[in-house]
């Protein structure tokens, strides 16, 4: 058994890399990689664009699929992701409004944009908790079904606020609606995964409380897992890793409900390294999907994702329960 | 005898709900073998749930080697008490052999893989359960009765010493029920297991159970031995049917109902 879980981590771990070597590759600026480091064009291209909007799409897969893989678990149903939690439309709805309203200023270097993404987000997923908390319970179905309704409430004051802003804006406000990765510079890498790798390693480190609830609540109760305090520090953690990740790269669809049904085997860390290869793929697809310009990841995760969902459940055909 | 479980005068509402348990008391022998029975409503499953510490008493208490179940650390507690639920709902398509390694949980560290001794564990469990042929198949694909011998297998796993049993049988057909009460009374003998198991088939419970504790709306109706429950009188008083009659014909007692 360990033996096979050595290979599968193996296997994923390739795949990672050779995605990650296709994706710095492809673009629709042809990058000479011998002279990367001495023509200072292309040194700038693979530095200042190329190199972060790779690391960028490694880290918002990688966490995107982890949080869909811990929800689930989370809440038994194969169909959570970020996006049922509310936060996805929570993000978008914080960005659009600060979009909207022309607020251009950076606070400590960070544009102003993100800072209203992260707490539209953050509110968002405060608002699900408090809907679904009874006393001092939250009751993981009550927490599913406000998060889907705040999600679509979202994202139709997303739509709202498209609709009534002017044009410029609302190009700017379907971005995050659809999620893309495009990044200037190292910084806002080096930022995320300063929030994020602690995320994830604290997610990794419920696995196997995550792993007995998957299988049933009272199970995981009588084997020892305090189900209510997982419940809430894994929702906190998730809450926080989509907070960022949507004020990054926009709400980002389907990585987080695909990626983990994909992986068998150790799902957390599978999910991870499968989420990161996915959306880097994804992404150098859709720069070099059209003959000029390049379409938001978003747009291909959706496009790609959901088939793949559709047809994976068809194949599947154990999740008789759904 | 030894008691492991004590219940002092354990009162359950449900929240906004009705009263479910009315002041019952009750202990638990190691090495024996309890049938709880009961019409439905009576408040059997939330006893049983109650024991294994999933709902905790609003009025008095129930100890697990003398000291109050809520102030076992979890972990530890689970060594000790493992509780097979009527159903599942998994909806994941773990591997049999997983779900009955997830009862090592409380006995394995923190981090890290099981070790071969789990696995032996868990392989031994699915052949006393009797689904050692369901081992590599995915539980979502399996049916009640399968599944049943699998959380079972699970709750075996878990190698404690009370073990709480909702409905196992119902899903059972006749060779595994008695599988499973020859697996029951074994564990009993070599290991000194305590079993707590809701049942119906009172037929079982008359030659197979140490004892029986009756329940009716909430409150203990009757206990004691079998032969000692089993009598038409009280089984018309607790089951609400003047109609049951029994008869005990060597160590077995008949159960019917008259027209």
């Amino acid at each position: 058994m360990k033996a096979k879980l050595i290979k599968a981590m193996a296997i994923l771990t390739a795949i990672l890399v050779v995605s990650t070597a296709v994706a710095l590759v492809v673009g629709s600026q042809k990058i000479d990689f011998a002279r990367v480091l001495s023509d200072p064009f292309s040194r700038t291209l693979f530095f200042r664009l190329r190199l972060p909007r790779v690391l960028m799409g490694l880290t918002i897969g990688a966490s995107l699929a982890v949080t869909g893989a811990s929800l689930q678990a989370l809440f038994r149903n194969p169909l959570a992701d970020p996006y049922t939690l509310g936060i996805s439309g929570g993000g978008a709805l914080g960005a659009s409004v600060a979009i909207a309203l022309g607020w251009g200023a950076r606070v400590a270097g960070v544009p102003l944009v993100f800072l209203a993404s992260f707490a539209g987000a953050m509110l968002a997923a405060t608002l699900v908790r408090t809907i679904a908390r009874t006393g001092a319970v939250i009751l993981p179905g009550a927490l599913l079904l406000s998060g889907v309704v705040v999600n679509l409430v979202s994202l139709a004051a997303v739509l709202t606020i498209q609709y009534v802003a002017d044009p410029n804006s609302s190009l700017e406000i379907l971005r995050w609606m659809v999620g893309s990765l495009d990044v200037i510079g190292m910084a806002p890498v080096g930022y995320m995964l300063v929030l994020l790798v602690p995320s994830w390693l604290a997610l990794l480190a419920l696995s196997r409380q995550l792993n007995l609830l998957a299988i049933d609540e009272d199970t995981a109760a009588t084997l020892g897992v305090n189900v209510r305090r997982v419940e809430m520090v894994v929702h906190t953690i998730c809450s926080l890793i989509v907070g960022v990740t949507v004020a990054m790269g926009g709400a980002i669809g389907f990585v987080g409900l695909i990626v983990p049904h994909a992986v068998r085997l150790m799902v957390l860390p599978g999910s991870l390294l499968l989420g990161a290869a996915f959306l880097v793929l994804a992404d150098a697809l859709g720069r070099s999907a059209l003959p000029s310009g390049e379409l938001p990841v978003g747009a291909i995760t959706g496009l790609l994702g959901g088939p793949a969902f559709l047809w994976l459940l068809r194949r599947r055909k154990q999740y008789a329960a759904m | 005898m030894t008691a492991v479980m004590e219940v002092r005068h354990v009162e359950y509402t449900y929240p906004g709900g009705a009263r479910a348990i009315g002041d019952v008391s009750l202990s638990l022998d190691s090495a024996s073998l309890t049938a709880l029975i009961g019409s439905n409503g009576s408040g059997k499953s939330t006893l049983i749930r109650l024991l294994a510490g999933l709902l905790r008493p609003t009025a008095g208490e129930i100890l697990l080697d003398g000291l109050a179940l809520e102030d076992w650390q979890p972990r530890l507690r689970a060594r000790e008490i493992a509780y097979m639920p009527q159903a599942t709902t998994t909806v994941f398509p773990f591997r049999a052999i997983d779900v009955v390694l997830s009862g090592r949980t409380p006995h394995a560290p923190r981090f890290g893989f099981e070790s071969e001794r789990d696995r032996a564990i868990a392989n031994e469990a699915l052949e006393a359960a009797g689904a050692a042929h369901l081992a590599e198949r995915s539980v979502t694909a399996l049916s009640g009765g399968e599944k049943q011998m699998v959380i079972l297998a699970r709750a075996l796993a878990q190698q404690p010493r009370v073990l709480l049993l909702d409905e196992p049988a119902a899903a059972l057909d006749l060779k595994h029920r008695a599988e499973l009460m020859r697996t029951l009374a074994r564990l009993r003998d070599t290991r000194g297991l305590s079993v707590v198991m809701i049942t119906h088939d009172l037929q079982l419970t008359g030659s197979l159970f140490d004892r029986i504790v009756a329940l009716r709306c909430g409150k203990v109706a009757a206990q004691g031995r079998p032969e000692e429950i089993l009598q038409s009188s009280l089984l018309a008083e607790i089951y609400d049917d003047p109609k049951v009659r029994t008869q005990r014909i060597g160590d077995q007692t008949m159960v019917w109902i008259d027209k």
